[in-house]
């Protein structure tokens, strides 16, 4: 536990560092210095965190209540479609087809007025409200019947993963009303600063550090509380753990859906730095990949698991630059080899590395966390 | 005035005499009759055209019926040089020079410029009156789909002569589907019969046929005439009509419902077969293979790399396809177990991401080695076309096929893990690994064999899929999730499950369809089944007792 | 729910009526009949498959009968509620393998113990009052692993796994609890402990006891039920039992 908050620490400083340090690297440093950061390396290190965020959810209750779900990318994806209504609703007059209040999808397809869930997004803080809610009224209703059958372990990932299918295939459709194959694209501005401007895009950073950092420490206070250990009781014993009284249901319901809000809140921040939202991002595919992360970084460590997003998706930015057909091969070996060679991820890798040599998990966090940095500045300019 | 009363009465008088003189002209004997007739199309009116062709027609020699369907299809000139009457080959409106047919021989003759041509016109009336022609021709051709269509055409404007012509046709007539159009053909004439017990007849004949269009015209006499009277004037024709009319709709109705469940049951059939193999790998072993798929994108892939390899024999190579699929994703499957799998027994999250990285390495290689195109695989002629039951259900061939193809890998399956000695293998292991172990039962050699078991039926799988879906990297991603929720639907651990789940799911999705539409259908199983496990999580055959809990 | 024909009497803790499970058409209870009295230490003895565990399984909730009827004390009616109802009623309960949060500490492990209103919203701030650090301290003591209080519970000693998941069930202060196999796989020492623990217990609390080691059920036991086939077979002291010819038969002479 102590180790674990030391590690912590230095992985919340690691954030605040990135808060501070690319923000001035990007503006302040002149373009032509080796230590400039490019605007295009700021917004990847913005997704990274938002990746890292969407870690953080699942490790929450994959690693902490032994519940895996493969349908966090519909909650990351629900929470983006939310931010992304409110930012098609920020177009405004300036589509296309210069319709002030319909979207040009809608225009393109004939649509004569606005459809009823679309109402409201023009206020940023009821779009807020909705990128929270909705994935946690959706984890809310799905959790509650799942739970309360006692759907437990692979049939619960299983469900999970049919029910982000299903949203899929849905979102697919033009009838839906969220723009169909295409989803949303060409955003001009959010609260009435430009997206394109660079500095949007350094105080997008900057809040998306806040956020992960502040989802880090609830996360941290949920696993540290008594409920936290009922979590790891649950995972360990479910049923000592309901013949002790509990029940154990509405421990693993309360948890997913607030895992699942983080999810969408990390959907929200991801989708006006990357600027498109679209049905694929619901994908199955997805929600394994979050599970990687996790298990890279060490499952039930949260720090492991956000700095598991950072690593993989760093991989990832590199090896479809440099070497595209080699990324699946990559990614397909790196998720046999973890489980098979690495059931703690780093983080145990790191641990077990601390009591031969005596030295500390934090150091290897951040290690890793000054390569990504360092060689970000310098790969990706 | 008095001019055009006269005009009047001469055309008149051709009208009224025509028939009589067409009757009166001996019947053409020789070839250069016909050439001299075909001659006075050129300068012909259309009425005077239209006796032409019946006075060629009337021998009934069938070597007419080329100079009947050129003129029909505009490709009879006038060559205007000598007056002589040719077929042209193609009158395309590109062409300048145009090929000749000789008529009669029908042999090449040269070409012309089109200048020199002049094509012989038709009228409605005329064109008409060829197609009826032309259909009678057919009706004796060798060709049994030629002659239902000669029968249908002829049926379109009957006469007193093609209802003989008809009648003669069903005593002799081989074929049954052609006998059966000329039979409601004749019905249907003979509710014009002014004999109502005749009508009478005909409607008890018809009601057997389920024809829309016999549905209709039975439905027609019961309408009310602007006059208010019936269409039918015979209140007992009227009421053997209504009634002919309520039992074709429920047959219909009937009919509808088995094509729709037929449909559903093709539908779960691709999916019990896709299910099955993971039904081994998930219900008895408890991997959660997401390279399932991707196994039977294997298969899929074997059925292409066969056919390249035996281009002029595609049945051969889909038959033969079935074994190699087997052994290639077995093959596989085994590999797989034995690297990573068997580390790994006992904990199905980690089988689910280990095998989720295999997929994904799968996917690349085939992309890497047949690049990320989709393949098409050919499908041998005797799989397609459809079986017309009646004339309200036809069953297309490659359904039936599908159907049939699972349901005996399904009692393959069923009979290799019942009746032989890896099957109680297999499920003493699954019972009781301690105890098959101490019984001297490799339980390595049988996890693999099982493994590979579950992998080789997912190879099958691939086989059929190539048949009707695109056989490209992504196969496999568009059906696990399918097999999955059929496996869990029907109950983990139970074969039977599955084969009633799939077909289940197949039969809803089809009834769902016509109203949803297909995406939104395939949306509302998912959610339902997502529901049904909800409430039911072990499925709709679930284990019970100590095995189950143990299972969980 | 069929209410008994005669409300349980006031000295009777559990009163099991006519009770029947079946599995596939096997029948793990058969119109199984018992009761217990208050303060009583009752220990159940019967072949495998006599329908122990099963029984057990219905009086804390994890099996439904399809027949019959069980009630706690006077009034409450055990199949009409949940597991963790259960627990809460006052029904305690260690499974036949030690089952303890092996990734906690023994303090955690016993902290979730704790008797109490339990809720997501109220565990995320719930913080040990001194009374309850005292409590732990007190079972601790009893259950003999004050020295392991700090160490995680997955590394204990098989025997103290037994002890804490008993001292858990201590901290829930239950009226009765249903203890399963307590001492199989343990030491000669180890099985001596456990039967003094049981026999501290039984004056606050009353304890069933399923056992299959007769010399631990000789050392603790007063009255003992044999169960045969999801029926009772024989009833009585030990001695009774062990001349009983029907359980010479089916048990103790097979």
């Amino acid at each position: 536990m102590i180790e674990q908050d030391r590690a912590g620490a230095a992985f919340l400083v690691l954030v605040v560092a990135v808060a501070i340090a690319a923000p001035v690297l990007n503006q302040f440093v002149p373009a032509s210095s080796p230590f400039h950061l490019s605007t295009y390396s700021l917004t990847l290190i913005g997704k990274y965190m938002c990746y890292a965020m969407l870690a953080l959810a699942v490790d929450l209750i994959w690693g902490y209540a032994g519940i895996l779900s493969l349908g966090h990318a519909a909650f990351f994806a629900l929470g983006g479609y939310a931010m992304g209504m409110y930012l098609m609703r920020q177009i405004g007059p300036r589509g296309v087809y210069g319709d002030p209040i319909l979207p040009d999808f809608m225009v393109f397809l004939n649509w004569q007025k606005l459809p009823w869930f679309w109402v409201g997004f023009n206020h940023f803080w009821f779009a807020l409200i909705v990128i929270a809610a909705v994935p946690a009224a959706l984890a809310l209703v799905f959790g509650w019947f799942a739970f309360r059958s006692r759907v437990t372990g692979v049939y619960f990932s299983i469900m999970t993963q049919a029910l982000s299918y299903a949203l899929m295939l849905a979102f697919f459709r033009n009838d839906m009303g969220f723009g169909g194959n295409n989803g949303f694209t060409d955003f001009k501005d959010i609260l009435g600063f430009d997206l394109h401007a660079d500095r949007t895009r350094v105080v997008l950073v900057v809040v998306t550090a806040a956020a992960l950092a502040a989802s880090y420490l609830a996360c941290r206070a949920i696993v540290a509380s008594r409920a936290g250990r009922l979590f790891r009781a649950i995972r360990d014993a479910e049923s000592r753990a309901r013949f002790l009284g509990y029940r154990v249901e509405s421990y693993k319901l309360w948890v997913f859906v607030f895992s699942a809000s983080l999810a969408g809140i990390a959907g929200a921040l991801y989708v006006p730095q990357v600027g498109i939202i679209n049905p694929s991002e619901f994908a199955p595919i997805n929600s394994i990949e979050a599970v990687i992360w996790v298990a890279v970084g060490g499952r039930g460590t949260l720090f492991g698991a956000a700095m598991g997003a950072v690593l993989v998706n760093y991989a990832k930015t590199y090896f479809t630059g440099a070497l595209p057909e080699l990324w699946l091969y990559a990614l397909g070996a790196l998720f046999v080899l973890v489980t098979l060679f690495l059931p703690r991820g780093l983080v145990g890798l790191g641990a077990r590395r601390r009591r031969a040599v005596h030295g500390a998990a934090a150091p290897v966090i951040w290690a890793l966390g000054s390569h990504v940095g360092v060689s970000l500045g310098s790969k990706l300019k | 005035m008095l001019g055009t009363k006269l005009q009047v009465t001469w055309l008149l008088l051709a009208v009224i005499l025509c028939p009589a003189r067409a009757l009166a002209q001996p019947p053409l004997s020789d070839v250069g009759d016909v050439r001299l007739v075909l001659g006075e199309l050129r300068e012909a009116s259309f009425v005077e055209k239209e006796r032409i062709v019946e006075r060629l027609s009337a021998r009934g020699d069938p070597s007419i019926r080329p100079v009947l369907s050129a003129l029909l299809e505009d490709r009879l000139f006038v060559r205007e040089s000598d007056h002589l009457i040719f077929i042209v080959k193609s009158a395309d409106d590109s062409l300048t020079s145009l090929e000749l047919i000789d008529p009669v021989s029908l042999a090449g003759a040269g070409s012309a410029s089109r200048d020199d041509l002049t094509k012989i016109g038709t009228n409605n009336q005329l064109r008409k009156r060829l197609r009826a022609l032309v259909a009678r021709f057919d009706l004796s051709g060798p060709d049994a789909a030629v002659r239902l269509a000669a029968v249908e055409e002829i049926l379109r404007s009957l006469d007193a002569e093609s209802l003989a012509l008809l009648r003669a046709r069903s005593t002799v007539e081989p074929d049954a589907g052609v006998r059966e159009q000329i039979e409601i053909g004749l019905g249907l004439a003979a509710l014009d019969s002014g004999d109502s017990r005749a009508r009478l007849d005909a409607i008890a004949a018809l009601t057997r046929t389920l024809r829309p269009q016999v549905r209709n015209r039975l439905a027609g006499l019961l309408e009310r005439t602007a006059d208010g009277g019936f269409a039918e004037s015979d209140e007992r024709v009227r009421q053997a009509a209504a009634q002919a009319v309520h039992a074709i709709d429920r047959w219909r109705t009937f009919y509808g419902v088995v094509e729709t469940l037929f449909f559903g049951l093709s539908v779960g059939s691709v999916l019990v077969l896709v299910a099955v193999g993971l039904a081994i790998t998930f219900g008895v072993m408890g991997v959660i293979n997401m390279a399932h798929g991707e196994l039977m994108m294997l298969g899929a892939y074997t059925t292409y790399v066969m056919q390249l390899a035996m281009p002029n024999h595609i049945a051969a190579a889909i038959v033969l396809a079935i074994p190699a699929a087997f052994l290639v994703a077995g093959m596989t499957g085994v590999i797989l177990e034995r690297t990573i799998i068997r580390f790994l027994y006992g904990r199905p999250l980690e089988t689910l991401l280990a095998t989720f990285g295999v997929s994904l390495v799968l996917q690349q290689l085939v992309r890497s080695v047949f690049s990320a195109n989709n393949r098409s695989v050919e499908t041998p002629a005797w799989m397609s076309g459809t079986l017309q039951i009646n004339g309200a259900l036809s069953i297309t061939v490659n359904r039936l096929c599908i159907i049939l193809f699972s349901l005996i890998v399904f009692a393959i399956l069923l009979f290799v893990l019942k009746r032989t000695r890896l099957g109680l293998d297999i499920r003493a292991v699954s019972q009781n690994r301690a105890m098959a172990q101490a019984m001297g039962i490799r339980t390595g050699w049988v996890d693999a064999m099982t493994f590979g078991l579950g992998s080789g039926i997912a190879g099958i799988a691939g086989v059929a899929l190539s048949q009707f879906t695109n056989v490209g990297p992504n196969l496999g991603q568009s059906y696990i999730i399918d097999s999955f929720m059929v496996v869990v639907f029907g109950g983990v651990g139970n074969l039977w499950g599955t084969l009633v789940g799939g077909l289940s799911m197949g039969v809803v999705d089809q009834l769902l369809e016509p109203y949803a539409g297909a995406v939104l259908a395939k949306i509302f199983v998912l959610v339902a089944l997502i529901v049904f496990i909800q409430r039911w999580p072990r499925g709709l055959f679930p284990q019970t007792g100590r095995a189950a809990e143990t299972q969980a | 729910m069929i209410r008994p024909p005669h409300l349980p009497s006031p000295d009777k803790i559990l009163t099991l009526d006519d009770l029947t499970v079946s599995f596939d058409g096997f029948k793990a209870l058969d119109g199984l009949t018992l009761s217990v009295d208050r303060g009583e230490l009752r220990c159940i003895i019967g072949p495998n498959g006599a329908g122990k565990t099963t029984m057990m399984d219905v009086v804390t909730g994890k099996t439904r009968p399809d027949h019959g009827s069980a009630w706690f004390a006077q009034d409450v009616d055990l199949l009409a509620l949940s597991e963790p109802e259960i627990a809460q009623a006052g029904i305690g309960r260690k499974f036949q393998k030690p089952t303890v949060f092996e990734s906690l500490t023994v303090f955690e492990n016993l902290e979730l113990a704790i008797w109490g209103d339990k809720s997501f919203w109220k565990d995320l701030v719930a913080r040990l009052t001194r009374a309850e650090r005292q409590h732990i301290d007190d079972i601790l003591d009893v259950i003999g692993l004050t020295a392991e209080r700090a160490a995680l519970a997955g590394t204990l000693a098989h025997g103290q796994k037994q002890w804490l998941e008993i001292g858990m069930l201590l901290m829930q202060e239950p009226e009765l609890l249903l203890v399963d196999e307590p001492v199989a796989g343990m030491t000669p020492q180890e099985t001596a402990r456990t039967a003094e623990l049981l026999l501290s217990l039984a004056a606050e609390h009353s304890l069933i006891v399923v056992e299959h080691d007769m010399d631990f059920v000789r050392s603790i036991a007063r009255r003992v039920t044999v169960l045969h086939e999801g029926r009772v077979l024989a009833d009585g002291n030990m001695d009774q039992v062990q001349n009983d010819p029907r359980v010479v038969e089916v048990y103790l002479g097979a």
